[in-house]
């Protein structure tokens, strides 16, 4: 029972992964970018959280009303200030300015919010769970991430799939020297497509701050966790990373449980040898994004 | 009444010099023929009306206003459509997806999804289908499908012929009039000369990117259009 109850919290886990690497697996998706400033982006979302509950008073969750917002906003300038301008200059362009940029925000928020662990407090949320059985127990705020995860993934999706905006993302992923045949400004559509991405960062972000302490460097750290789930998912299906999320999250808490300190080095060897014998991931191109 | 008026029209992709003063007129409702052999620049043309290349000297003018520095996907809600060299089809999207981002300008004219398929069939018949899935034919008639979502008023035609069967050739070309009759311009270039000649009103003949024929193709004998196709 100890074990399956370590699979339902690697589940959870996954959800989480699934949610910071969404707006990665996006941009990957749509523009090729492979967005090395996520984490630190994240964390720059849960340092305008934090910010904003200071000041306000206001619960976590409330605070990110306005966080995901103020995280597009982000997006919309970003694509337009830097990563439009990479992308015109091409090769590995995009990939330095995010290196860069990673780089510049995470000093920028050490240098105004210092290295010091913050969290984000939930009150009684935090450690209120549903008892299922002697052996397994599930943590509401693990369950409410785990759903927020699998909802944005979801929505994802059917934007891209179903709406108009969606069809152009995926024209662009396809040809972007054509859709500017079709009225379509590219610049725009990618503008957009990260403003979306960054949207998605600001809940991770969050979710990540109220799951415990944080600190500017913390999302760098957990941007590995992301671009793993990406890669077992395969790259470009939203599906498939939250899948990559969820295997991720259960070949750590089965590590763990094997050994508290085996948990991310089991991961890591999941990768691998997912990379190793199926490098296109688990779903390929089932959905482009 | 003029459309569209090229003049001067120099374009160089790097040292190479791919158009010289080209010059060109189209009246609105004409259909012009632009031939000529491989290399003789009509893509680059064509490439140019569309915005997808910066000419380094010269004017094009769409209904009056100019719109040599205008950005391609500003060129489309005036009513500029082109249909690419190679077709350029999305390949992840359904026929249906593809048209639909054709119109994605959102310009007013007599082009829907239902017009389309009426005129053509074969487009109709794969509308489900991803791009990946599509014969050339099916691809080209597509493609022409997608550009008429933009309701265009002028239509530029690429190699459609390029790589087809003759028969898929003949079914793509049925479909023009259905295109004209809306009173629709449409700039075709073509390296096939029989089938130019009969869908045009004008033909106009380029080698080494300079125009060396004009007229009717009434007025034109067969040795005059050789010698200036390639130039002997």
């Amino acid at each position: 029972m100890q074990w399956l109850n370590a699979i339902i919290q690697g589940v959870l886990l996954g959800g989480l992964y699934a949610l910071l690497a969404a707006g990665l697996s996006l941009m990957f998706g749509v523009m090729r970018i492979v967005n090395l400033a996520h984490g630190a982006l994240a964390m720059l979302a849960a340092y305008i959280g934090l910010v904003i509950v200071q000041g306000t008073g206001v619960s976590p969750f409330l605070a990110m009303v306005a966080v995901v917002p103020i995280m597009a906003g982000v997006g919309y300038l970003l694509q337009w200030g830097v990563f439009n301008r990479a992308l015109r200059v091409g090769g590995l362009a995009p990939l330095l300015a995010a290196f860069g940029l990673a780089v510049v925000l995470t000093q920028l928020l050490q240098l105004k919010f210092t290295s010091d662990s913050q969290s984000l407090q939930t009150g009684s949320l935090s450690i209120a769970s549903i008892q299922i059985s002697d052996d397994i127990s599930i943590g509401v705020l693990p369950l409410i991430t785990f759903g927020v995860g699998v909802v944005v993934i979801a929505a994802l999706q059917v934007f891209i799939s179903k709406a108009p905006l969606g069809r152009a993302m995926r024209a662009a992923s396809d040809d972007p020297e054509t859709v500017p045949l079709m009225g379509i400004d590219n610049r725009q559509v990618y503008a957009l497509s990260t403003a979306i991405a960054l949207g998605t960062v600001g809940l991770a972000g969050m979710f990540l701050a109220v799951r415990g302490n944080f600190d500017p460097n913390y999302g760098q750290a957990m941007l590995i966790f992301a671009f793993e789930a990406v890669i077992i998912g395969g790259l470009g299906s939203l599906w498939g990373t939250l899948a990559g999320g969820m295997v991720l999250g259960v070949a750590q808490a089965l590590g763990s449980q094997v050994n508290p300190s085996y948990g991310v080095l089991v991961g890591n060897l999941v990768f691998l040898a997912i990379l190793a014998f199926r490098p296109s991931g688990l779903l390929p191109k089932a959905v482009t994004a | 009444m003029t459309l569209l008026q090229v003049s001067g029209l120099d374009v160089h992709y790097g040292d190479f010099q791919a158009l010289y003063s080209m010059d060109l007129t189209v009246a609105e409702g004409e259909t012009l023929a632009v031939i000529g052999a491989n290399g003789a620049g009509k893509s680059t043309l064509l490439k140019a009306i569309a915005g997808l290349v910066a000419p380094s000297a010269g004017e094009i003018s769409f209904d009056g206003t100019s719109v040599t520095t205008l950005a391609a996907h500003k060129r489309v809600p005036l009513g500029i459509a082109l249909t690419p060299e190679g077709r350029r089809i999305f390949k992840s999207l359904t026929v249906e997806e593809n048209l639909l981002v054709g119109a994605h300008a959102k310009r007013k004219g007599p082009w829907n999804l239902a017009r389309v398929y009426e005129a053509f069939p074969l487009v109709a018949d794969r509308k489900d289908r991803v791009g990946t899935n599509l014969s050339g034919g099916e691809q080209q008639a597509a493609a022409i499908g997608r550009a008429l979502m933009s309701n265009p008023r002028l239509l530029l035609l690429d190699e459609v012929s390029l790589g087809l069967a003759p028969v898929v050739i003949e079914q793509i070309y049925a479909a023009l009039p259905a295109i004209t009759s809306q009173g629709t311009t449409v700039l075709v270039v073509e390296q096939d000369v029989n089938q130019s000649m009969k869908v045009a009103d004008r033909v106009q003949c380029m080698l080494e990117g300079r125009t060396v024929l004009e007229g009717a193709p009434a007025d034109l004998t067969r040795d005059q259009i050789a010698s200036a196709y390639f130039g002997i």
